[in-house]
């Protein structure tokens, strides 16, 4: 075990600004590109599901 | 136009063994390929991703000369290569789409480029965090750190332009073009570290020399890079999937899937 404390590991070692910038900015990339990707693909089935039901009902002509 | 794109893949089964690799360059027959495909990418990522944290903080030691900074390595070291990886990707599609005609090649492309130049920003950014404790400066207008950002250009640029062009399959040759010329930039960051006098240190990895780090240092790093390619291939999946429905809207194939999503929810 490298860490004597909870405060050593969070204090890594006088280094902890740059270790956890890195990590936590990495981590807010990755779920906000998961967020913004799982949302473009709900959004995309949502908006066609719509525009069948608007065809369904007549409101707008197939073409 | 000419659909040698179909030519060809008829005439091609009876050079590859019978075995029709064209079919799944249809988005139709992709689109359920790609879905099965993304928890078995997905899933593997988040478990990879636990047990390369758990290494990276608790099991590899403190670096002798470098301290507890020298942690960064276990992410910008695997965002660096897909940096790199995820662009010669996105050209290959490129060079693909362009010969074949086959527009799902565009489509990956396209998927491609935002989580490639997510993982540029990221090699950038813990670049310039681990530089400010080691070398004193977050940035310096060195080979390997200036070529790396032409490559975040490279991406913004292409990803702008194929937004720019109104008729998708200009859009695609046009972004064709720019991605596969900008790909002379990838090697020119593999190899800026030998062939310039640069403050970034060399290789820590290669395929002629033994790796020069501790070896659970190493086994840490090389699972989180396979957790950040496991993690890119399901994340781009959903995304070519989002865009195969954007751009074959019209088509029989969507409507079908709308119909059957729109009758399981009733």
């Amino acid at each position: 075990m490298n860490w004597a404390s909870v405060g050593d590991f969070w204090a890594m070692g006088g280094k902890g600004l740059y270790v956890w910038g890195s990590y936590a900015v990495t981590l807010i990339c990755v779920f906000a590109e998961i967020a913004l990707v799982r949302g473009r693909f709900g959004g995309v089935l949502k908006r066609l599901g719509r525009m069948k039901h608007a065809t369904d009902r007549g409101v707008i002509d197939e073409t | 136009m000419t659909s040698s794109g179909k030519a060809l893949s008829e005439k091609l089964p009876e050079f590859s063994g019978g075995i029709n690799w064209f079919k799944y360059a249809s988005p139709q027959t992709f689109y359920p390929l790609a879905g099965r495909l993304i928890p078995l990418f997905g899933w593997p990522a988040l478990v990879l991703t636990v047990v390369g944290l758990y290494i990276s903080f608790f099991v590899a030691p403190t670096d002798a000369t470098q301290g507890e900074s020298y942690r960064i390595i276990f992410i910008h070291v695997p965002a660096a290569w897909m940096s790199m990886v995820i662009y010669l990707a996105m050209a290959f599609w490129c060079a693909v789409g362009l010969i074949f005609n086959t527009r799902l090649s565009f489509m990956m492309s396209q998927a491609l480029a935002p989580t490639g130049a997510i993982w540029t920003f990221v090699a950038l950014w813990t670049g310039a965090l681990w530089g400010k404790p080691t070398w004193g400066a977050w940035w310096v207008w060195d080979a390997r750190l200036t070529s790396e950002l032409i490559l975040l250009f490279l991406y913004l640029g292409y990803m702008a332009l194929v937004a720019a062009i109104d008729d998708p399959r200009r859009a695609d040759r046009a972004g064709a073009v720019v991605a596969l010329v900008g790909a002379i930039n990838v090697p020119i960051i593999y190899f800026s570290v030998t062939w310039w006098n640069t403050l970034h240190q060399g290789a820590s990895v290669s395929v002629t020399s033994a790796p020069k780090m501790a070896s659970i240092m190493l086994t840490g790093m090389l699972i989180m890079a396979l957790a950040a390619w496991a993690y890119s291939v399901s994340v781009v999946l959903v995304r070519v999937r989002a865009i195969m429905l954007e751009r074959e809207r019209n088509s029989d194939w969507v409507a079908d899937r709308v119909a059957q999503l729109v009758e399981s929810h009733r």
